[in-house]
């Protein structure tokens, strides 16, 4: 059911616009999104296999 | 030169297409090197795990696709358990992608073509154009106002570059056949083509650190010991 959703999807999208620039705001938070996991996956250290007794 | 068992190949033998294929692929991809149990140090961060991410997502694609072509459009609009396979299918075309770009964008940071590995990069980036057409004719086989909206929308696009008369975006058979058999088939294939690649040319190493100019030397004092 939509109406079951997480969000109200009976609606025209967001949309950003700012010049010539134009994005739905679903779409600028997955590009975000992938920005942070991107960055995060450069910083955030990768755990080590214990040394096998 | 010996078949796989050592006993040594016959000049009969040798012509036979088989052992050309069994040589040229052994010789390509060794067992030690196709399925590896070790992998260099610097493989050892969270951006290489985007690619077999990537692999995971398009396997729940191909098996939730799988499951609703079998069912059909009514199962997957009308049915609970077929919305909800339909939604399975969406959300893991979207980690696809998701996993997919951060790949690329890791890929394109490291230089991946370097080292002759420039098939690899090329394969990868085929698979993705390929996979952006694989998911239009998937929104396209919806079946839903969306699906027309797209359609429309769709049509004028391929029109404005001049490859509108290869495809009728708003036949649904048409769309359906290319999103079901032949651009799956194409994704699968190259991602296939892809790995191989990966595991014949290895990963790519990171850039050389810069080299360090040498501390300076303090002149040697007057009176120094020498």
């Amino acid at each position: 059911m939509v109406s079951a959703a997480l969000f109200d999807l009976s609606h025209p999208a967001h949309y950003l616009h700012w010049h010539f620039f134009q994005m739905s705001v679903a779409n600028v938070v997955v590009i975000l999104l992938m920005i942070a996991v991107f960055v995060a996956a450069i910083l955030i250290p990768f755990p080590k296999r214990r040394r096998e007794s | 030169m010996s078949d796989g068992e050592g006993r040594p190949v016959s000049p009969e033998e040798r012509q036979m297409w088989t052992t050309w294929v069994r040589e040229r692929a052994v010789g390509a991809l060794p067992p030690e090197k196709l399925l590896p149990d070790r992998q260099p140090a610097y493989v050892s961060s969270w951006i290489y795990v985007f690619g077999v991410a990537t692999i995971a997502a398009l396997v729940v694609v191909v098996a939730s696709g799988t499951i609703l072509g079998l069912k059909g459009p009514e199962w997957w609009h009308v049915a609970g358990i077929g919305r909800f396979f339909n939604g399975i299918h969406l959300w893991a075309v979207e980690l696809f992608f998701f996993a997919m770009v951060v790949h690329l964008w890791g890929k394109f940071f490291m230089g991946a073509w370097r080292g002759g590995r420039g098939r690899t990069w090329m394969t990868g980036a085929i698979a993705f154009l390929v996979a952006i057409g694989a998911a239009f004719t998937g929104y396209l086989s919806q079946q839903n106002f969306d699906s027309q909206w797209i359609a429309f929308e769709g049509k004028d696009g391929l029109n404005s570059v001049g490859i509108g008369s290869f495809f009728n975006v708003a036949d649904f058979g048409q769309m359906y056949t290319f999103h079901v058999i032949l651009l799956p088939l194409a994704v699968v294939a190259l991602v296939v083509w892809h790995v191989l690649l990966v595991r014949r040319h290895g990963v790519v190493p990171p850039y050389p650190a810069k080299p360090t100019p040498p501390p300076q030397q303090a002149a040697p004092s007057e009176g120094s010991a020498r």
